[in-house]
């Protein structure tokens, strides 16, 4: 379980302007100023749950999971993770969390991840039998059988992250901060890591805290969505809720094979591919606009879907101001 | 801990280049060797014979590859990069997982210079090294802390780097400072007295050439344990500093990239 309560973490940050004489007047007299990376933040979440975390970038997402993981300290505000307070990094909650960051690596680079895993086992205090258990499951899930004796360096980015997914939960992680965990993936990729992240999640009982820039790996795994921007949150809830509170309409996609189609009267045309249209149509209406489509107008592969995610996270950050 | 040192050892081999260059970078005692030998040609330079110079530098040699460290680099480096962020999340205090690496690499930095270094010093400079079964019984536990010393000291400095963004540019001041106070130049008795006086109340002279001293110097029982005495309280000093140091550090820590 996780409990943020005004969670704040704030920055100094040098500040100059270019040139050679603001950096000649910096020596002397420095100028900083307070950067609020994340600003009053308070959430819970339960064990067991699968959460994304989204936000355009520089929202405060990674600075939270920082937090939380225990990498940084609060600068105010109290945070709890599974009984922990995570800046004491304490043996114990280390042992109960793990943070993989798609961008950093945490494997030896010259050697191959049979190494890592295996000063991890000591690190972490594994038993033998549990880890060995352990490694054969992920090697299977993640098919790593190639990969574990190869040199880190000689991985390709894919290869490499289905490494570190195994070297993050070798020690058994209950709760589980992804940030970017299928960056620069290919998509056949990106299936398989969020496949195992669920399946982890559904055997374990685990916790989940997902940031990505990929709305499929929220969509797909996410049942619960917390939006920040600014350092905060501005939208906490279900997905289908928030894609509701922000757009109602439905999207109404369909092929016509009339010459001179004229669909304004049914609602708004977002979009023509040829002869392939989309409208948007309030969802009162839908019963009536779908059957003027597929009566009179006789049009073909109809399909009525929520407004995309990333359409509705655009509209909703273009509205949000800074404090 | 076995299995630290093991990856320790396996991570040397990786880089054995990088080793290669720095066991080619701590030659510089050799080119003072030369340098004092021909001083001392023609007749002792103070109190020092050629052969007193042989062994001193040869021994600073051998103790420098043993104990020398990499690690404020290291860690200044880890922290500039925001990969320090790794090692934050294993439950192994950082000093300990660094220090077991480090310990696995001696083996291998010495293994070429360190022979030589001895044969050299036993067949030129044997007459000037000490035979006292006292000093050469403390001469490893002396070593242990020289290497203790100096690894908590570049600790400490590597941990500045949580606070100040170039750190390293400390570095130089540092070099200076080691390289004319720990007897890695010259051998303290020939430093103009003021210098002395700060060279044995500095920690540079506890980092390398006390146990240079134990090996060369003829000096009494209680002359000889004072001296380890002040070692291990210099040990004690520098890793408190290292460890105040690094638990002050990491709160400022802004984890930066990603």
């Amino acid at each position: 379980m996780i409990r943020v309560q005004d969670l704040a973490k704030h920055f100094k940050v040098h500040k100059r302007p270019p040139g050679l004489v603001s950096a000649m007047r910096s020596l002397v007299r420095r100028t900083y100023e307070t950067v609020k990376a994340v600003d009053g933040v308070s959430f819970t979440i339960e064990r067991g749950e699968r959460v994304g975390f989204l936000g355009p970038n520089g929202a405060g997402k990674t600075t939270t999971l920082k937090v939380l993981s225990g990498l940084l300290h609060p600068s105010t505000g109290t945070v709890d993770v599974e009984g922990f307070t995570p800046h004491k990094r304490e043996t114990r909650f280390l042992e109960a969390i793990t943070l993989v960051m798609g961008q950093k690596s945490q494997l030896i680079w010259d050697l191959p991840p049979a190494e890592t895993y295996a000063m991890n086992r000591a690190i972490f205090d594994v038993p033998v039998a549990k880890f060995d258990q352990t490694l054969d499951e992920l090697t299977q899930l993640l098919d790593l059988g190639p990969l574990l004796q190869k040199p880190t360096r000689q991985l390709s980015l894919g290869e490499r992250m289905k490494c570190e997914l195994a070297a993050a939960l070798l020690h058994g992680p209950t709760t589980l901060f992804l940030d970017e965990p299928t960056i620069g993936l290919d998509v056949a990729m990106q299936v398989a890591v969020r496949d195992f992240v669920r399946d982890y999640n559904q055997r374990h009982e685990s916790t989940v805290l997902l940031t990505s820039h990929y709305m499929d790996d929220v969509v797909e795994l996410c049942p619960r969505i917390i939006v920040i921007d600014h350092g905060r949150i501005i939208h906490d809830g279900d997905l289908r809720g928030l894609i509701k509170q922000m757009d109602p309409d439905k999207r109404v996609s369909f092929t016509t094979t009339d010459t001179e189609p004229d669909f304004s009267k049914l609602g708004t045309v977002m979009k023509r591919d040829g002869q392939r249209f989309t409208l948007r149509v309030a969802e009162a209406e839908i019963p009536a606009v779908v059957g003027q489509l597929l009566g009179p107008l006789k049009v073909v592969d109809l399909a009525i879907e929520d407004p995309p995610l990333e359409d509705v996270l655009r509209d909703m950050f273009g509205k949000a101001k800074p404090p | 801990m076995p299995t630290l040192l093991r990856i320790g050892v396996s991570e040397t081999v990786a880089y054995r280049g990088e080793f290669l260059i720095w066991m080619l970078t701590t030659t510089m005692p050799l080119v003072m060797l030369g340098l004092f030998t021909s001083v001392a040609k023609t007749g002792n330079f103070k109190e020092y014979s050629s052969a007193d110079f042989v062994a001193y530098y040869l021994a600073i040699l051998i103790v420098r590859n043993l104990t020398g460290s990499w690690v404020a680099w290291q860690i200044s480096e880890e922290i500039r990069m925001g990969t320090m962020s790794m090692r934050l999340l294993r439950p192994i205090h950082p000093f300990t997982a660094i220090a077991a690496g480090h310990v696995a690499a001696i083996p291998f930095r010495a293994v070429i210079s360190v022979p030589v270094a001895v044969i050299l010093l036993v067949t030129s400079g044997a007459q000037s090294l000490t035979t006292d079964p006292l000093q050469l019984a403390l001469l490893l536990p002396s070593l242990a802390l020289s290497w203790l010393i100096t690894f908590a000291f570049l600790f400490a400095l590597g941990c500045l780097a949580f606070f100040v963004t170039k750190a390293m540019a400390l570095m130089n001041l540092y070099f200076l400072l080691f390289s004319l106070l720990s007897g890695y130049l010259l051998p303290i008795p020939l430093l103009p007295h003021w210098l002395r006086v700060v060279s044995e109340y500095s920690p540079f002279r506890f980092m390398l050439s006390v146990p240079v001293e134990l090996m060369t110097k003829a000096m009494s029982t209680t002359e000889a344990l004072v001296l380890m005495a002040a070692q291990a309280g210099w040990a004690v000093a520098t890793l408190g500093l290292a460890l105040g140091l690094w638990r002050a550090g990491v709160k400022k820590f802004e984890a930066v990239g990603n």
